[in-house]
């Protein structure tokens, strides 16, 4: 296997707004290995998103082009994970049937009901929800909502997941153990290969203990990739026992002194 | 003749059922303090009883002043017996035209359901094109706004000319009253989606019928449903004039009828009639929508 797995190749956009053509994104060029968690960070309106959607498929940018496993990416498809910010289920749905919608989706051609039934229950043990999954989702907390938006990705057996600032709308604590649980399911097991994730944030402590790489953008218009950082610091990563390591403090400060010093907006 | 009363009923009818202010406890009083006295509180179930309880009160005795005062305004006494006269033998038929008040509100019950049902048929699945695609939208919104604002009863006649009878006439001006909250709801329901739910749709690359089964048609239904719950109100309004005008058997034409026999405890159980049925009507699409409507649950 190529060691680009997902390629993003001069990419920009540029939107047509009233005030005559908006460029949010430049020159973005990015590429990303198998099994790589990556983040994307900056401060907001930066464009991270976008370039998300536009890897989803939810855009088409205005120039350049991505590659997924070799394929060039024309439009959105189950072939990559999406997990919204707003967890986005549909409300009439059950969690299981929200999954179910996503696991049929893939493998209705393939497989019959029963088989797609126990891949959807085994999403959902895989973010702890099984004995929820029958709820709908006004009747689970937040946090739950977003393991099941998780879940429906998981469940597609996605090429590369793409989380959307997933833990952005919870508190603290849910957040945190949200992560250890995305850290143990991406993590490369037994018969896997680990997952490839791409995802947006915008809180530091998180990319850190997450990412593989940061990839830190400027601020837009015209954002582009401003530094990539390589996070090495060895897996499993435990929270408490990181947050202390100098190794660690230093990453985090690296995160921050771009942030904070070199990307800092004029007070808003 | 029809469209003048209708606003009138409605906000009569509200200020009727709506539920008396709630009661608001005293609180100005510091907590730690004891209190000097506990105030002998009123169960709170009583005046939401009492309230409509005082309304129908007082609106019966507006009424039996009114009949005192002169004219030809029956009172409210004997026109409830000349209810319970007509409402003991509801379902007779001696004739074409006189036939009990059970049979005249089933006919026009009947002429509803088959004008609604069609309306139905066409402005759902008109309205879900009309919201889908921008264009059909622009295409057929100067029509709609135009006619929409059209008395139903204007498009009588025509009913008349084409189907050369009163009764497909009547139910014809049904389906066009109705028609046009069907359109208009389902069509701002499908435009009012949260782009969240597309989305998903769009991530999942779902196939058009899947979009609609799993996404389109469940997010529009309360909006369908609202569309129907006021489409039904209208027709229910405008079955009464067109019958007047139609004649033949049904309960407009019964209050039509009474009027020519100058009996007027007639006209005005027809009128209670009406209300209570149009009530009940109202009350049984509301549970409907309660049935369909789902909880999103979002925190915003």
């Amino acid at each position: 296997m190529s060691d680009k797995y997902l390629e993003i190749d001069q990419v920009s956009m540029v939107f047509d707004t009233k005030k005559g053509p908006f460029c949010a994104l430049q020159g973005i060029n990015l590429e990303i290995r198998a099994g790589e968690f990556v983040s994307l960070i900056g401060h907001s309106g930066c464009g991270k998103s976008t370039l998300l959607n536009i890897v989803a498929g939810l855009l088409r940018p205005s120039a350049g082009n991505i590659l997924l496993a070799e394929r060039e990416i024309r439009g959105p498809g189950p072939d990559r994970g999406v997990v919204f910010q707003n967890h986005s289920l549909l409300p009439w749905l059950t969690c299981f049937e929200n999954v179910y919608l996503a696991a049929e989706r893939v493998f209705a051609s393939t497989e019959d009901k029963v088989r797609m039934r126990e891949r959807t229950a085994r999403a959902l043990e895989m973010v702890h929800l099984e004995h929820a999954m029958h709820k709908y989702p006004h009747e689970v907390s937040g946090g739950m909502k977003q393991r099941v938006g998780i879940a429906r990705a998981l469940s597609m057996e996605p090429k590369i997941l793409l989380l959307d600032e997933p833990f952005g709308a919870l508190d603290a604590l849910t957040r945190a153990h949200l992560q250890d649980e995305l850290m143990r399911i991406v993590a490369p097991g037994a018969n896997s290969a680990g997952s490839t994730v791409l995802m947006v944030t915008h809180d530091v402590d998180e990319a850190v203990l997450l990412s593989d790489r940061v990839v830190m953008m400027t601020n837009g218009p015209a954002a582009t990739i401003g530094e990539i950082i390589e996070i090495d610091l060895p897996r499993p990563r435990q929270r408490l026992a990181l947050a202390s390591t100098p190794r660690y403090m230093a990453l985090r400060a690296a995160l921050l002194e771009f942030l904070y010093h070199k990307q800092m907006r004029e007070a808003a | 003749m029809s469209a003048i009363p209708a606003p009138f009923m409605r906000s009569l009818k509200s200020a009727l059922v709506a539920p008396p202010p709630a009661h608001q406890p005293n609180e100005s009083r510091v907590a730690d303090e004891p209190p000097l006295y506990v105030r002998a509180k009123a169960p709170e179930w009583l005046p939401r009883v009492l309230a409509p309880l005082i309304g129908f009160g007082l609106f019966l005795a507006f009424w039996e002043a009114l009949s005192k005062a002169g004219g030809q305004l029956p009172d409210p006494l004997s026109t409830w017996h000349s209810a319970m006269d007509v409402f003991s033998n509801p379902f007779y038929k001696k004739g074409p035209n006189d036939q009990g008040i059970g049979w005249n509100v089933l006919t026009s019950l009947g002429r509803v359901g088959i004008g609604f049902g069609a309306a139905a048929a066409v402005g759902i699945p008109l309205g879900f094109m009309i919201g889908r695609f921008r264009f059909l939208s622009d295409m057929a919104a100067p029509i709609v706004s135009i006619l929409k604002p059209v008395s139903p009863l204007a498009w009588l006649p025509i009913g008349l000319m084409v189907f050369k009878a009163a009764n497909p006439a009547a139910i014809y001006v049904i389906f066009v009253c109705s028609l046009w909250p069907m359109i208009v709801n389902t069509a701002v329901g499908v435009r009012q989606i949260p782009q969240d739910y597309l989305n998903v749709a769009r991530v999942l690359n779902l196939s058009e019928w899947k979009v609609f089964t799993r996404i389109l048609f469940p997010a529009v239904l309360p909006y369908m449903i609202t569309g129907v719950r006021l489409s039904i109100g209208v027709a229910w309004l405008v079955i009464v004039a067109a019958e007047m005008l139609t004649g033949g058997v049904g309960i407009g034409f019964w209050v039509w009828d009474e009027w020519n026999n100058l009996n007027v405890q007639h006209i005005i159980i027809a009128i209670f009639t009406v209300g209570i049925v149009g009530l009940a009507l109202e009350q049984l699409m509301m549970l409907l929508a309660r049935r369909f409507s789902y909880d999103d649950g979002r925190q915003s």
